[in-house]
């Protein structure tokens, strides 16, 4: 495990002013979106980003690729800091990393047919010459399995699943080294939610791309990623590979999301034991003491309210966010 | 005789671009106190069904076309108005997808929740508002007697989906229609809500049909399973029958694309293709373009919804031939 780090986040934080008045604005309070994290990923690994509306997956996943920029913290890729990037600077690394996002219906500019969607894209970064673009285009498009015959529709023309495709082939457009997808699938059935799945699968083993796959359903997370994070309020709880967050959980929070993963197997949907949480997530602008988890954790007890419970190693390869880890493992 | 028999529902929508068949053919029936699960994807026809049952498809551009919906001895397709008011609402209630749009932001929660009391409950306010505050409290609400003041948007989305929860039971209904109760919650919310469902139909008796695109949900949750596809049922059974021997190629391919079942690292099983355009007449079955198992006899003439065990219907033809075994 001593490969160099492509991309490497120091202890990020995205915070939020919360200002109240017209004229007289004034502070009343921040939203920590992101708090403190710390994380690296290694080229071409799939890392899968879970975690409830409101954690900061999002907005972890914008501040990386320099859309929401961190307040505090380093984002390092390929030896780079991407915080200190400007203008013309930021804009010419733009090409390394590219976005997927959730709703395809609104991220494609309905005025546009695909041709000429994927050739600004090309054109933006590359410079390709006029001649060559048609080519460039259909080399595209049959990369991400759409037909160049639909070159000439417009994107109301394409179902969900394919202007997924399509949303796809643009992040790709410029060859990106890293791909941050957020919730990609949420908004497909889920026919076409295995095909959009098995084709960011296939793309990042082909291209060797480094893909953070944010969503909030964990079956599908731990099917495409090497290793999982999980989010709450702001901060990392849990991370490890994929397989062993998913079937061992450790953190209390974990524990929760995986018990709450339904499985289309009638006897074991019966007899799986649930642990259910009581309430909802905290407001982030007003996050409890201490760990943040702790009003709803089952295992709480009062220490866990004195301090925030850093990320610590529990094995090789396995972190958790949380004091009483050895007791209730 | 059955809380619920629907017959031959067909509901269409006239549309500009040509009349939309969204629902075909749609016949099923419901006991008293039985859990029904309709999954399908989208547009598959599943929730166009339930909001036909209780008239509440815009007409026009709607139109229920064909088929009787008997409720307890009543046509609700053909009951005139007044009489479907004095059952929809009250032994009949809906709950829906999003709990931010089915509650009036305007009104306090206590006007709404005790809505249904006063219209059909020959309650007077105050006693009305008493039984509003146990309904909160029963569905987990703490606090209820001042929450009952607040207004929607002080609630969070968890804690508005037991609000149209206890607004759905306050009248003791006898039919509960949950439209994809959970799908726009967080995961651990999603649970809460589902082991309330559970516990308050067990409290009160009542029959659920609950509408999802997720068969995980529709597992561990019903008795019986619908599956639909464009517009038409093409399998229904007890829930074990359905996921332990589908006997209609999508239920199995369906199943078969769910990420949660499959060994990690491997392609993901996918169904080619996408759903047919419902605004086009199809001949034959309507998934055999995408069938692995399509025979010439698919794509002539219409299937016909056949049960090839009791109590487990298909409407594949070569199952029901015995040509293939799933």
């Amino acid at each position: 495990m001593l490969r160099t780090p492509f991309l490497e986040l120091r202890d990020v934080k995205t915070h939020f002013p919360v200002e109240r008045g017209v004229i007289l604005r004034r502070r009343i309070g921040t939203v920590k979106a992101v708090d403190g994290v710390t994380l690296s990923l290694t080229q071409g690994e799939i890392l899968g980003l879970v975690g409830e509306s409101g954690c900061g997956k999002s907005t972890l996943g914008r501040s990386i690729l320099q859309l929401i920029p961190a307040t505090e913290g380093a984002v390092m890729l390929a030896g780079r800091n991407l915080s200190q990037l400007q203008g013309k600077e930021l804009r010419a690394a733009r090409a390394d990393f590219q976005m997927i996002f959730q709703d395809p219906y609104a991220s494609l500019n309905p005025r546009m047919t695909v041709f000429d969607a994927l050739a600004e894209a090309l054109q933006v970064h590359k410079r390709i010459p006029s001649a060559e673009l048609p080519t460039r285009v259909s080399e595209l498009m049959t990369k991400v399995g759409l037909a160049p015959r639909f070159l000439k529709k417009y994107p109301h023309e394409f179902s969900g699943g394919q202007r997924q495709r399509i949303a796809i082939a643009r992040a790709l457009a410029v060859e990106p080294k890293l791909i941050v997808a957020d919730e990609p699938v949420s908004a497909l059935d889920v026919s076409i939610q295995a095909q959009i799945i098995n084709l960011l699968a296939r793309l990042s083993r082909e291209m060797q791309l480094t893909l953070i796959f944010i969503s909030h359903d964990l079956s599908v997370v731990k099917h495409i990623s090497d290793r999982i994070a999980v989010m709450y309020l702001g901060k990392i709880v849990e991370l490890g590979p994929a397989t062993e967050v998913f079937e061992r959980p450790l953190h209390p929070y974990t524990k929760a999301l995986v018990s709450a993963v339904h499985c289309p197997d009638p006897e074991r949907e019966r007899q799986r034991h649930r642990i259910l949480l009581a309430g909802d997530p905290p407001s982030p602008m007003n996050p409890p003491a201490g760990c943040a988890f702790h009003p709803r954790c089952p295992h709480a007890v009062a220490e866990c309210s004195r301090a925030i419970p850093p990320l610590e190693n529990f094995r090789i390869g396995r972190q958790a966010a949380c004091i009483r880890l050895k007791e209730i493992n | 005789m059955p809380l619920l028999d629907v017959q031959n529902l067909r509901t269409s929508f006239h549309t500009r671009n040509g009349v939309v068949r969204a629902v075909q053919d749609v016949s099923f029936s419901l006991e008293k106190g039985e859990t029904l699960g309709i999954v399908g994807e989208s547009g598959s026809g599943k929730s166009v069904t339930c909001y036909s049952l209780l008239r509440l498809i815009p007409q026009p551009p709607g139109r229920i076309e064909n088929g009787r919906a008997l409720f307890d001895g009543t046509d609700l397709l053909a009951c005139p108005t007044e009489q479907l008011r004095r059952i929809r609402g009250k032994r009949i209630a809906m709950i829906f997808q999003d709990p931010m749009t089915s509650l009036n932001p305007y009104l306090r929660i206590e006007d709404q929740l005790i809505e249904p009391l006063l219209i059909h409950g020959n309650l007077d306010h105050q006693e009305a508002v008493k039984r509003g505050i146990k309904a909160l409290e029963d569905v987990g609400v703490p606090d209820a007697a001042k929450r009952i003041r607040s207004y929607p948007h002080e609630f969070s989305g968890g804690m508005r989906q037991r609000v149209m929860i206890a607004m759905a039971l306050i009248t003791k209904p006898e039919l509960l229609i949950a439209d994809e109760p959970t799908t726009a919650l967080d995961v651990t919310v999603q649970a809460q809500i589902l082991e309330l469902i559970k516990k308050m139909q067990h409290d009160l008796g009542t029959a659920v049909i609950l509408i999802s695109h997720d068969l995980g949900v529709v597992a561990g949750f019903c008795q019986r399973v619908i599956v639909m596809y464009a517009g038409r049922i093409v399998e229904t059974a007890p829930t074990e029958k359905l996921f332990y021997h589908p006997r209609h190629p999508y239920n199995r391919a369906l199943q078969k694309s769910i990420p949660a079942l499959q060994p990690k690292g491997a392609d993901l099983y996918t169904i080619p293709g996408m759903p047919p355009d419902l605004s086009k007449p199809v001949d034959g079955c309507s998934f055999a373009p995408r069938c692995e198992f399509v025979g010439d006899a698919c794509t002539k003439g219409a299937m016909q919804l056949q049960e090839v065990e009791p109590t487990h219907a298909t409407a594949c033809l070569r199952v029901q031939k015995g040509e293939i075994k799933l």
